[in-house]
């Protein structure tokens, strides 16, 4: 049941890696298609679990899906039972269905546990060619390896757990081009934040993002997932990257990687899947990597970020509909408009989270916060994304840097990315956060107030204990 | 489950006309923290609510309400199901807004709840009217694509196969999805790394 609709050298990744796992086509313009891993956590499974009980179903294809925790495990002590009783719960619950569906959990006592999104990678699960889903939004970022990644909803988790397939409407594909070398205090963070920006957090709706151009051929796969990971906070439920060496050779030898022979029978079909140079997409956009600065939020959404040396915006200069949202952020803020970011004062610095809590992200904060100290008024935390980032960081003698330059050095997990575990803002706190959601209340407190940034950004945001330009402060270094 | 049709909805509304309302706000994570949606529905907007004593779902000529009128890009962020389980909860029964998110818009589909789009200008004379007598009734007609409010009569739009599951009574996905089964594995056989790349 493999179909073109295009030339076959006419499809984009996208459309190849789709056609391949479309399973029929539904007269109502939706496909049901196979989906290659499953990825699970303990918040948005639970009730899918229970779906499948009263049904009487069971798990279809249980060795394509892999479960941990993350969400809500605290990370200052990962002792049992934990002291919320709710978290508790869950993780009862993550246990039993597990072992009752026949599922692998790798749970706390794993060393191979983390956030789902860095696991996947991590272990080799994520590969190119592949469908992949998990009841969390920030499933995008596994595109980073050329592979179709969704996030879904705990009715979708109980359909793929029993069925291995979902229903879904082939969304348009957008190339997103960004050229050129990125200059020094640039990072991938900076890169998807300054294209939200450009393209609106619902730009992306209806579309797939592939984003292509010499500057995320240069990326490492770290950065590449950096920018996926984010493709949401634009809309795009999925972002993409095509596969080239870089990608095979971080599988080689990862644990759930294919071995030997067969390990070369997958790089040569994942290298075949690229967009080649004449495939066809819905949209084009074009950026060059000059134009982009070091990158922070303002505001209550994702695309509300300016560069570094620039002004937020005046509300006069905003288009009519977008001035109520505009205002509404400035004064959750507690900004003015016109004035510039740089200089806020921060009382929290988190560096972790899907998009920044890999061992690229640590190294570089690492080297930022080196010989220097967190300022006296704030509260800095690193939280690694998984244990094995963790155990990486430690042989490399990273937490020693951090914890003498006064961060706290803490167990894998989502942390202060959202709320659900102890780590959390207080009252009006503003956190300086190398996380993807500046949201209303995202960070715990109703009230708090969060601006995104790069890993690096933070760690100078800690020291200085305002928001800094890392230029200037590695300069000064 | 055999599933009932869901042709039209008639209830009245509750404006609330702001753009990007994410998931974290419609239900703040901490709600999460919980392995049943039951008692979501009373946790909605519960932050926005606390800091604003004039959000409608705390008005209580608003608190029969079924059809929330909503701004651009409603139900953004995180693709948490409890979201829409708590409006529904709540007594949410129907959604119109000037767009959606994609997986808060797949996530209503699945609870059955429709989630259609208007333009802005229909959504704020809806807005007015029903600001004026909360007890107007609406009623969306997803057979004619309408929704009618007093004198008024608006077009609203969903994709088709949205739109024909709720009409059919088709959105049980998982009994549609659980019929191929056959088909799904015979080709799952197909798929390179399912086969030990032996397809390739
Ligand atoms: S780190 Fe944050 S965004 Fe990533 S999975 Fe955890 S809670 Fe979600």
């Amino acid at each position: 049941m493999v179909k073109n609709t295009l030339m076959p050298d006419q499809r984009n990744l996208f459309n190849k890696v789709w056609d391949l796992h479309t399973v029929r086509d539904l007269p109502g313009g939706q496909t049901q298609l196979l989906i290659g891993l499953h990825l699970i956590h303990e918040v948005t499974s639970p009730q899918a679990f229970e779906i499948l009980r009263d049904r009487g179903l069971k798990v279809a294809f249980p060795q394509r899906t892999v479960a941990t925790v993350d969400h809500i495990v605290p990370t200052a002590s990962q002792a049992r039972p934990f002291q919320d009783s709710l978290a508790e719960q869950m993780m009862s619950a993550i246990e039993k269905n597990c072992r009752d569906f026949g599922v692998t959990l790798l749970d706390l006592k794993d060393k191979r546990q983390g956030i789902v999104h860095v696991v996947g990678p991590e272990q080799g699960l994520t590969q190119p060619g592949m469908t992949i889903v998990c009841g969390d939004s920030h499933t995008s970022t596994h595109g980073a390896f050329g592979s179709i990644a969704i996030g879904i909803g705990t009715s979708n988790v109980a359909e793929v757990l029993a069925t291995q397939t979902m229903f879904l409407n082939r969304p348009k594909v957008r190339r997103v081009v960004v050229n050129g070398e990125l200059a020094p205090g640039v990072y991938a963070k900076d890169v998807i934040l300054f294209i939200i920006q450009k393209l609106g957090v619902q730009g992306g709706v209806g579309y797939a993002y592939e984003f292509a151009g010499s500057t995320f051929d240069a990326m490492s796969m770290e950065e590449r997932m950096t920018v996926c990971n984010m493709s949401i906070e634009g809309g795009a439920r999925c972002g993409y990257i095509n596969p080239d060496e870089k990608t095979v050779e971080y599988l080689r030898g990862r644990p759930f990687a294919p071995k030997g022979a067969e390990f070369e029978r997958a790089a040569s079909w994942w290298l075949t899947l690229a967009s080649g140079d004449d495939a066809v997409f819905d949209d084009e956009v074009v950026f060059t990597a000059d134009e982009i600065e070091p990158t922070v939020t303002w505001g209550i959404t994702p695309a509300q970020s300016v560069g570094i040396s620039q002004p937020l915006p005046k509300v006069a200069e905003i288009a009519p509909d977008e001035q109520k949202l505009i205002r509404e952020a400035l004064e959750f803020m507690g900004l003015q408009e016109g004035q510039p970011i740089r200089g806020t004062k921060i009382d929290v610095a988190f560096i972790g989270s899907c998009t920044n809590s890999r061992i690229s992200d640590l190294r570089e904060a690492a080297r930022i916060a080196e010989g220097h100290h967190v300022a006296p008024h704030v509260r800095a935390i690193v939280v690694p994304g998984s244990q094995l980032v963790r155990d990486q960081a430690m042989s490399e003698g990273l937490h020693t840097i951090f914890e003498n330059a006064g961060f706290e050095w803490r167990e894998a997990g989502c942390s202060m990315c959202l709320a659900m575990n102890p780590d959390k803002l207080k009252g009006r706190e503003v956190c300086a956060s190398s996380s993807n959601r500046n949201f209303k209340g995202r960070q715990g407190s109703p009230t708090g107030r969060t601006l995104l940034m790069s890993p690096a950004m933070v760690a100078a945001a800690a020291i200085e204990g305002v928001v800094t330009d890392i230029r200037e402060f590695a300069a000064m270094a | 489950m055999a599933i009932s049709e869901v042709k039209t909805v008639t209830a009245s509304g509750i404006p609330l006309l702001l753009d990007d309302i994410d998931t974290d706000r419609i239900i703040p994570a901490r709600f999460l923290r919980c392995v049943s949606f039951d008692g979501l529905g009373e946790h909605a907007f519960e932050d926005d609510r606390l800091q604003d004593a004039s959000h409608p779902f705390n008005q209580p000529q608003f608190q029969n309400a079924g059809i929330l009128l909503a701004g651009r890009n409603f139900g953004c962020g995180s693709s948490r199901e409890h979201a829409p389980q708590s409006l529904m909860r709540w007594g949410i029964k129907a959604i119109v807004a000037e767009s959606f998110a994609e997986i808060f818009f797949g996530n209503c589909g699945s609870l059955g709840i429709p989630a259609v789009r208007a333009s802005r200008a229909d959504l704020e004379k809806l807005a007015s009217l029903i600001s004026a007598d909360p007890s107007t009734q609406m009623t969306l007609d997803l057979q004619q694509m309408k929704l009618r409010a007093g004198k008024m009569e608006v077009s609203v739009s969903m994709p088709d196969s949205a739109r024909e599951a709720l009409v059919t009574g088709q959105w049980d996905y998982l009994g549609r999805l659980l019929s191929a089964a056959d088909q799904i594995s015979a080709h799952s056989a197909k798929v390179p790394y399912l086969n030990g790349f032996q397809s390739v």
